[in-house]
């Protein structure tokens, strides 16, 4: 429990909170890839290596890029001008997760005295290994997301252009 | 009901190299059906191929599955072999899959694959101007393998996943062609129907897995229907004074309850006529509403347990689930032949016919064992697919008509049509040599001999003269008398009436199979050797019983010769019968009102408690934030006009909001997708609390 | 309150868990509720990795792997939630969750 997981855990939830509070929707696409970027940081700090490249890769180099893409596209950039950002019965929402938030804690309070498991080294888990182990063990889940994938690649590709006048595809 | 134990062959368990390839009979059509999923429109001839290939292959491993149950029998051994493999795993418990091949399953692969490849080539011309060509036979194929796993399962769960797959196939065949209003709603009425039952039946799952730890049903002595299980499901008491075995086969029943068509849940069977003639043919008619029957009696060992059986192997009064079973399914058969009486619509009488036979096959069940209720389960499918593909045939000829008013002397343009619907409609009647008699004359013979009550054989004697009856009228109507309709009526393409005449010749000769004199059938289902002799008639009352059947059905089809045989009727008159007996009659045609009474009970019961859905939601979600804003608005007024905002504006509120309460019907669905994602969260967050809840200390 | 460095990360999981529902059930813009579920998920691959790093058996690597197939199976849904976003723009010409609310049957 050292001092570098504390930092990045701050930056981490920060980053969360601002991507979720933030008026602008570009703000919060930023402050999403600053929430990631701690993720990965803290998946190195738990000495899953590949795990954190692929977050950084995925989640910054994809899935952020993929959001300001849409919020440029859908010209969310302006804020609403009735009311604020957050829907009319936010307040409910808000409830729901709070009380989610309560269970998890509560949870973790119950299991306490049973955390204490496990190595306090590093276990190795060289990318070599998790070749091996994707090539073998996990090859038909690799197989099936490869196809996942590919669905969703099409699948993204054919609900988000345009339908041209006249014709019916899709 | 003699229980020859020490006569019978010694199962043999061990499974052999067709066993093992076995799970590839439903695989065929189910790849098949998702290669023809992926290929375009215009694909016609290259689905229909792959339709009808892959069920050919199926049927030869059907086939060679057969032989080798048959094999066994000529080696003196009852064959049941299992595959079985562990599917999850979770701690200590597992839950197993496996299928099973013994003579149950072999006689139902065979059926099933032989009556679904004659339908899928009859399709092929019935459906030859349908532009969803390819579509159509996506879901045969899916329905044909989901049917096919339902046979082979040798797992309650198994079993339970392809159910689910058949109703599946079932909704989107009946909603075939879902342009018409009438035939989405059959759908979703076919789909919510024989979802009530299903819900007992996973309910009767999960109760059977808690009990036994196993959803196998033969597992090496370990499964859940084999004796050890059943001696524990007998031991364990549960509500009402029943054991768990009697609950847990009961919640089953209910199960199959849905899916044949019987009462109080056959609503659905004659709205699902509203599908194309094959699919009435193949699902509604043959297989996916025998399957109901099929369950009960692959569980026959748990609907059986605990019944008392004498020192000579003779079973003595019968169990509470089977009694259940027997009436239920007498009461549907005389019932629906009633209704059947007053019908004018070609495919809803056989509809109502249909769940009348699935109710004589029940019946036979409950008293007489899986022989019985399985023997005229096999020659029903033969002869009522012939006569829906008769009808089918009959409708195309006469330019989408279907109601026999407006038919009529169609025995001289269509020949060959009428020659097998008059032999599909012998069969079904029971008239003596055709295959429809001896499966009928056992049920009745059982039930006849039966220990509990007499009633039942009465009502079926009495189901069996109004079968004859209602035939007698049908073929009258469309085979004889002037011709009404408008055009001129065609007879079907060759592709249409091979399939016609290879029914018809099972539905004449199909009965040899489990005549007294030779009881092939029930032997090899019971698994012990079958033996020839004229002896059996000498069983006292048998030839008086057979002689009774035939007089009745005779009688049957005299009045109804009688009375609508060779007429000139114009298509509006009025039918003899409603003439005589009106008040009979009206409510025969509306069929007993049973659909009203569900609307003014069940469905006013949701549509009411959708109100109160609505009225919470408004209330305790959309509402809590107003309310709270309205209360800080009132707070903040309160000082100076506490009388007129508080006292009036409040009660005026009130009733606005309980006005818009009721009279919306919207449930909890008014569309944001928010408020659903909230509804969801929150009910995970509970789930989760009451799980940590539970699992504490 | 936090002894161990297990219960710190699921700490960690738990409150980004609940900021991620939050910004998803009270956000108004469809994108941002998609933002909130990427948020949710994340929270969960920490947890996997987590309980991979501090559990009795990290060589079998099972933790690590469930989290590289979440990260893809997210990028997957990311990919087709947004263009169901912008289908929807185009179609409604917003994506306010309060004014679409066409879902009924």
């Amino acid at each position: 429990m050292g001092f570098p997981f504390w930092i990045l855990a701050a930056l981490t939830v920060a980053g969360a909170l601002a991507a979720v509070l933030l008026r602008n929707l570009v703000h919060c696409a930023l402050a999403l890839t600053v929430a990631f970027a701690g993720l990965a940081l803290l998946f190195l700090n738990l000495d899953a290596q590949f795990a954190g490249f692929a977050q950084i890769l995925v989640y910054i180099g994809a899935v952020a890029i993929l959001v300001v893409f849409a919020i440029l596209l859908t010209r969310s950039t302006e804020t609403p001008k009735d009311g604020g950002v957050f829907s009319r019965t936010w307040f409910v929402g808000l409830v729901i997760s709070a009380g989610a938030f309560a269970v998890l804690g509560w949870a973790l309070l119950q299991s306490q005295p049973g955390l204490s498991l496990g190595p306090a080294t590093a276990p190795a888990a060289t990318v070599q290994q998790i070749g091996t182990a994707l090539m073998g063990r996990y090859v038909l889940a690799l197989e099936i997301v490869a196809l996942l994938l590919t669905a969703a690649l099409i699948g993204a590709v054919i609900v988000a252009r345009h339908e041209r006048e006249g014709t019916k595809e899709g | 009901m003699i229980q020859e134990a020490a006569a019978a062959f010694a199962p043999q368990i061990t499974a052999s190299a067709i066993t093992g390839i076995l799970w590839l009979i439903p695989a065929f059509p189910i790849v098949a059906s998702g290669i023809i999923a992926v290929l375009k429109q215009p694909r016609r001839r290259a689905s229909a191929a792959l339709a009808i290939g892959s069920l050919a292959c199926s049927l030869l491993l059907a086939l060679a599955a057969m032989g080798h149950v048959l094999a066994g029998r000529f080696n003196g051994f009852a064959v049941r072999e299992t595959v079985n493999f562990t599917w999850i795993q979770v701690g200590a418990a597992q839950v197993e899959l496996g299928w099973v091949l013994d003579p149950l399953s072999a006689v139902m692969l065979v059926m099933v694959c032989f009556v679904g490849l004659l339908i899928f080539i009859y399709s092929t011309g019935y459906m030859a101007h349908d532009e969803n060509f390819t579509r159509f036979f996506c879901f045969l194929s899916l329905f044909a393998g989901a049917m096919l796993g339902v046979v082979i399962s040798n797992s309650l769960l198994l079993l339970f996943m392809s159910w689910e797959l058949v109703g599946l196939t079932s909704y989107l065949l009946i909603g075939f062609w879902y342009q018409k209003p009438s035939a989405a709603a059959a759908a979703k009425k076919a789909f919510l129907t024989t979802r009530v039952g299903d819900v007992f039946f996973l309910l009767g799952m999960v109760w059977l897995f808690a009990q036994t730890g196993t959803l196998l049903f033969y597992n090496a002595g370990k499964g859940s229907i084999e004796p050890l299980r059943l001696a524990l499901l007998l031991v364990t008491p549960s509500h009402l004074g029943m054991t768990a075995a009697t609950g847990i086969a009961l919640l089953i029943f209910a199960g199959a309850v849905g899916k044949s068509g019987q009462l109080p849940l056959h609503v659905w069977l004659p709205d699902a006529m509203e599908g194309p003639t094959p699919v009435s043919a193949l699902i509604h008619a043959a297989t996916m509403v025998a399957a109901g029957v099929y369950l009960v009696a692959r569980v026959y060992p748990l609907m059986q347990a605990g019944v008392q059986v004498s020192q000579s192997g003779e079973v003595i009064g019968s169990t509470t689930a089977l009694t259940v079973v027997t009436w239920v399914g007498a009461s549907t058969a005389l019932f629906a032949a009633l209704i059947a009486v007053a019908q004018n619509d070609i495919k809803r009488i056989l509809a109502y016919s249909t769940v009348s036979q699935l109710g004589y096959m029940m019946a036979g069940l409950g008293v007489g064992g899986v022989a019985v209720g399985m023997f005229h389960l096999i020659t029903h499918a033969f002869f009522k697919a012939l006569l829906f593909m008769g009808a089918g045939s009959v409708i195309h000829g006469c330019h989408e008509e279907q109601d026999i008013r407006h038919m009529g002397n169609l025995k001289i343009e269509m020949p060959f049509t009428f020659l097998t619907y008059l032999a599909g409609m012998l069969a079904l009647s029971g008239v003596p040599i055709f295959a429809g008699f001896w499966s009928k004359d056992a049920i009745l013979e059982s039930t006849h001999t039966w220990d509990v009550s007499r009633a039942p054989f009465y009502m079926l004697v009495f189901g069996a003269f109004l079968t004859a009856f209602y035939m007698m009228r049908q073929v009258s109507y469309v085979f004889f008398g002037n011709w009404r309709g408008h055009g001129e009526a065609h007879e079907s393409p060759s592709v249409m009436l091979l399939p016609l005449m290879v029914l018809a010749f099972f539905a004449i000769f199909l009965g040899f199979l489990g005549t007294p004199f030779w009881p092939w059938f029930r032997a090899f289902l019971d698994g012990h050797p079958a033996e020839f002799g004229l002896g059996a008639f000498k069983e006292p009352g048998l030839l008086a019983l057979m002689g009774t059947s035939s007089l009745v059905v005779l009688l049957g089809l005299g009045i109804g010769w009688r009375l609508y045989g060779n007429k000139s009727v114009r298509a509006d008159d009025a039918d003899v019968l409603e003439i005589r007996f009106p008040t009979l009659w009206t409510l025969f045609e509306n069929k007993f009102y049973i659909d009203e009474l569900y609307g003014v009970t069940v469905i006013a019961f949701y549509a009411w408690w959708a109100r109160v859905a609505d009225w919470m939601d408004r209330r305790v979600w959309g509402g809590i934030v107003t309310g709270v804003s309205w209360l800080a608005r009132v707070g903040a007024q309160a000082s100076s006009l506490f009388d007129t905002d508080w006292i009036n504006g409040g009660f005026d509120k009130s009733c606005e909001e309980l006005a818009n309460g009721g009279g919306l019907m919207a449930g909890v669905q008014n569309g944001r997708v928010q408020i659903y994602l909230r509804l969801l969260a929150l009910a995970v967050v509970v789930l989760a609390a009451i799980l940590i809840w539970s699992s504490r200390g | 309150m936090i002894t161990t460095p297990l219960a710190g990360y699921l700490l960690v999981a738990a409150l980004l868990f609940a900021i991620g529902l939050a910004g998803a059930l009270t956000r108004r813009n469809a994108i941002l509720v998609l933002i909130g579920i990427e948020l949710m998920l994340n929270a969960a691959n920490l947890n996997l990795i987590a309980f991979w790093r501090y559990g009795p058996h990290p060589e079998a690597l099972t933790g690590m792997m469930f989290a590289i197939f979440s990260i893809a199976v997210a990028a997957a849904e990311a990919a087709v939630g947004l263009g169901l976003v912008i289908a929807i723009h185009r179609h409604a010409h917003t994506t306010d969750l309060d004014e679409i609310n066409r879902m009924k049957g």
